[in-house]
């Protein structure tokens, strides 16, 4: 097990490493947009004098490396910082206390939370349901209900995310009024109403990964079916559902975990438009919201925490797959 | 629908279609109850309850028009009246102006709400870092004297007859005196309802106030649930499927959606905002009038209104004073699509032909580059040769606007004629994107500041609009509507308010369950 212990801190190294980097990225990508915060702020009354004085009460006036240190020593004591549109706020009112002393940690805490709802219904639903195809498609493979299965889970994924989820406010809100078309859910929301209106996305996003993940585990399990040891059973007479299931499954569990982890992923880091047409108070809303008036401490933080999930994900998904081989687990 | 006359301006069709619609008569009874449900466009992470921030819709409506309280407040047939002033007196230079307070009103913490509380709320506004939109309003006020706890005076540095209707504004909110740090924090006011819960950018939940000042003539809901959504389609299938109300700023192409649900209904007014093409009138070419004249001539406002508003609107008159103002002059003569006229005035301006570039970009309003396409080719007939030029959304306002000499601009109007001029129409001022000097219409706008006779007045800004008509920098194509939307079920009184989206964001104050 020193391997996997190993393992496991050298990628957390690496990834760390990875942050760094992607918060150096977001950095200058958000600086080359045209305007910035004051700019957007203001609107059309972005005098010249109007914008130098939000500048200067944000420190945009300096140096895009002065900035973007004095953020990352902040961010490394755990500081993300207050928004802009708190900050310029708190100016406003001509204190420089910042009132109810919101942070971009306070801001984002509750959004995190609601997309990591988000994710966990979804997952719960794609998960299970993709696996169960995948293996059925496996099973009866080149039928008509492979064929139908694969047709369906590619459609999905090649359509556009806001296209499914119009389709599916059309089908299931607007023609059969089962579901809320309004995603809003609040604190203090009791959780079967929560689950209720969180539904309706968690299916959006359900088409969207279903595919991918319902494809690796089929292709996984086929790929197996050629080895000579499922030969081996089928000539003792097992049956083919038992073949799959109990034999060649286990060896393909490697990829499809690795498949799974990086679709959870996807559902934490790619919601934003999911969460802005079902009107979800997610992180992705409160993300497209700070791009559009160019809140670069409420960006970073969000993207940090996008690209923290993947490498988790990965990472985690790496071990699962090392723990669930053998021949990894004691390599020679 | 003789109601409707003196700003018959709600499109006729559309009004007699909501009005037909809700089947309200002109008197209809309100009653109290049922928790009403928006779906509002224009909120922002950045949103709070301070009134000198405000400047989209979510927050004017929740904050003005549900949660806090002006001193004056405009009517939904256009009447100025009193909200927490009962009643006010200027002295003949409209210079001195005395304003009685409503008595026995408190503020949702319980504190009673007197002259302090009016003298200290203003003073928020010209405060030492305060960034107020309403600045030049509270500005003009050299002194306010507290009479008595119910009487303020105000003495003004320059007269002006508007100022209880600037007073109205929705930046101008009455805070409690000592506690307004706190009020800004948890939305304290006098409102009719009372702050529940609020995440910025997300949602806004409120409650009626037990026993409010304004009871049996507003405020007919008892909760008002104001959820975030500032997808236009979105915002759309919530009010189909009847999870809102009502919506601000319906998507014209979802209108007929809207209108041929039995639930769903669309209301609309035509107020003053409107779209411009601003000249810089000291740059050459546009010094000269018969270059702005031939412009003028070259432009077919009809079809702007057909084809950018989809009808949802009404043609402008190169002046920015709108229908919903007091003096708004609509017996003008409306200027026409004439390119015989327009070659006519390039002739007088001794030229052959003329070449300008016209700059645009969606970001001054939605459809400005198609408007600046379609006017380059209506003016084509007119041997005027526009070259539009598509500039970058971002920075539009600080790079393009007052900057270039030709351009597309957006105007949310303003309440007042001499607001609107003094905005952007007087000499010298920052927002004079047309660069307009003129001594007569300086002379007018000075006279009309102080006069307090309305019929005066009203041939004051009379002739101010010709002027700008006829020879002024900026070509008003068109007033864009308000369209917004809501369920059958609910209902309201006669008017519906144009100053702003949703009964002059007064919806939760004036609807009802019917």
């Amino acid at each position: 097990m020193g391997g996997v212990l190993r393992i496991i801190l050298q990628r957390l190294f690496l990834g760390l490493l990875t942050l760094l980097v992607v918060s150096v990225v977001i950095f200058v990508a958000v600086n080359l947009l045209p305007g910035d915060f004051a700019e957007a702020i203001l609107g059309q009354g972005a005098t010249p004098e109007a914008v130098a004085s939000i500048r200067a009460d944000l420190g945009l006036d300096q140096g895009m490396v002065v900035r973007y240190f004095s953020w990352l020593s902040d961010a490394l004591r755990g500081d993300l910082g207050t928004s802009f549109a708190q900050a310029n706020f708190a100016s406003f009112v001509g204190s420089s206390a910042n009132l109810g002393g919101v942070t971009v940690a306070d801001q984002i805490a509750p959004r995190f939370a609601n997309t990591m709802f988000l994710a966990g219904v979804t997952a719960a639903i794609a998960v299970p349901i993709a696996l169960t195809l995948g293996i059925l498609a496996a099973l009866f493979r080149n039928s008509i209900f492979d064929r139908a299965t694969n047709i369906l889970t590619l459609s999905s994924i090649s359509s556009p995310e806001f296209f499914l989820a119009y389709i599916l406010i059309l089908l299931l809100a607007v023609v059969n009024p089962i579901l809320p078309s309004l995603s809003n859910i609040y604190d203090g929301m009791a959780f079967g109403e929560r689950l209720q209106k969180t539904l309706l996305p968690a299916l959006t996003l359900t088409l969207v990964v279903t595919a991918h993940m319902m494809r690796m585990t089929r292709a996984a399990i086929i790929n197996l079916l050629a080895s000579p040891y499922i030969e081996m059973a089928r000539l003792k007479g097992l049956s083919p559902l038992r073949v799959i299931v109990v034999h060649a499954l286990p060896n393909a569990l490697a990829p499809i975990i690795n498949v799974i982890a990086l679709n959870l992923a996807y559902l934490i880091t790619g919601v934003v438009v999911v969460e802005v047409v079902f009107v979800y108070p997610g992180i992705g809303q409160l993300f497209v919201d700070s791009v559009k008036i160019r809140d670069i401490p409420v960006v970073q933080a969000s993207c940090l925490i996008f690209a923290a999930a993947y490498i988790l994900l990965n990472l985690l998904a790496d071990i699962l797959s090392i723990l669930s081989n053998p021949r990894l687990r004691h390599p020679k | 629908m003789t109601r409707l006359d003196r700003r018959g301006v709600l499109k006729a069709g559309a009004a007699a279609g909501v009005l037909a619609a809700t089947g309200v008569p002109a008197k209809a009874q309100a009653k109290r109850g049922g928790t009403l449900r928006l779906g509002l466009a224009g909120a922002n992470t950045s949103d709070s309850w301070d009134g000198r921030t405000h400047s989209d819709t979510f927050m004017i409506l929740m904050a003005m028009g549900t949660v806090f309280d002006c001193l004056t407040e405009v009517a939904a047939d256009g009447t100025l009246k009193g909200e927490l002033a009962e009643s006010w007196e200027a002295s003949a230079d409209a210079k001195t102006w005395t304003f009685n307070l409503r008595k026995g009103v408190t503020f949702h913490n319980g504190k009673a709400f007197g002259a302090d509380d009016v003298i200290a709320s203003l003073q928020m506004h010209t405060a030492e870092g305060a960034k107020s939109a309403a600045k030049p309003i509270v500005a003009n006020i050299e002194t306010m004297t507290k009479k008595s706890d119910s009487q303020v005076e105000f003495t003004l540095i320059s007269g002006n007859a508007d100022f209880p209707f600037l007073l109205a504004d929705y930046h101008i909110l009455m805070y409690p005196a000592g506690q307004i740090e706190e009020a800004i924090a948890k939305g304290i006011g006098t409102g009719l309802y009372r702050v529940e819960s609020f995440d910025p950018g997300v949602r806004c939940v409120v409650r009626r106030v037990d026993g409010h000042y304004k009871d049996g003539k507003a405020g007919w809901f008892d909760a008002v649930e104001a959820t975030a959504i500032n997808d236009s389609s979105a915002r759309m299938s919530a009010l189909m499927t009847g999870q809102v109300d009502a919506v601000n700023r319906v998507d014209f192409k979802t209108l007929p959606l809207l209108k041929a649900n039995p639930n769903t209904m669309a209301f609309e007014v035509t107020g003053n905002q409107h779209y411009t093409f601003a000249m810089l009138t000291q740059t050459s070419p546009f010094d000269d009038v018969h270059v702005r004249q031939a412009l003028k001539y070259g432009i077919n406002r009809q079809e702007m209104v057909d084809k950018i508003l989809q009808g949802h609107g009404a043609v402008g008159n190169d002046h920015p004073i709108g229908p919903a103002n007091q003096y708004f002059a609509a017996d003008l003569p409306q200027l026409e699509y004439d390119p015989e006229k327009a070659k006519f005035h390039l002739d007088k301006a001794g030229l052959d032909s003329l070449k300008v570039d016209l700059s645009a970009s969606d970001a001054a309003f939605s459809g400005a580059v198609d408007a600046a396409q379609l006017f380059q080719a209506s003016a084509k007939a007119g041997g005027i040769d526009i070259n539009v030029i598509q500039e970058p959304k971002d920075g539009y306002w600080s790079n393009v606007w007052l900057k270039k000499p030709f351009c597309a601009v957006y105007w949310s109007g303003r309440a007042t004629e001499d607001w609107m001029f003094s905005t952007a129409y007087e000499a010298g001022v920052p927002w004079n994107d047309s660069q307009w000097d003129d001594p007569r219409f300086q002379d007018l706008l000075y006279a009309g500041r102080t006069e307090l006779d309305s019929d005066k007045r009203r041939a004051i800004y009379h002739e101010m609009q010709q002027i700008l008509s006829t020879r002024g920098g900026v070509i008003v194509p068109m007033y864009a509507n308000y369209v917004d939307g809501a369920s059958t079920k609910l209902a309201h009184g006669p008017d519906i308010g144009n100053i702003f989206q949703m009964d002059s964001s007064r919806i939760t104050e004036r609807w009802w369950f019917a």
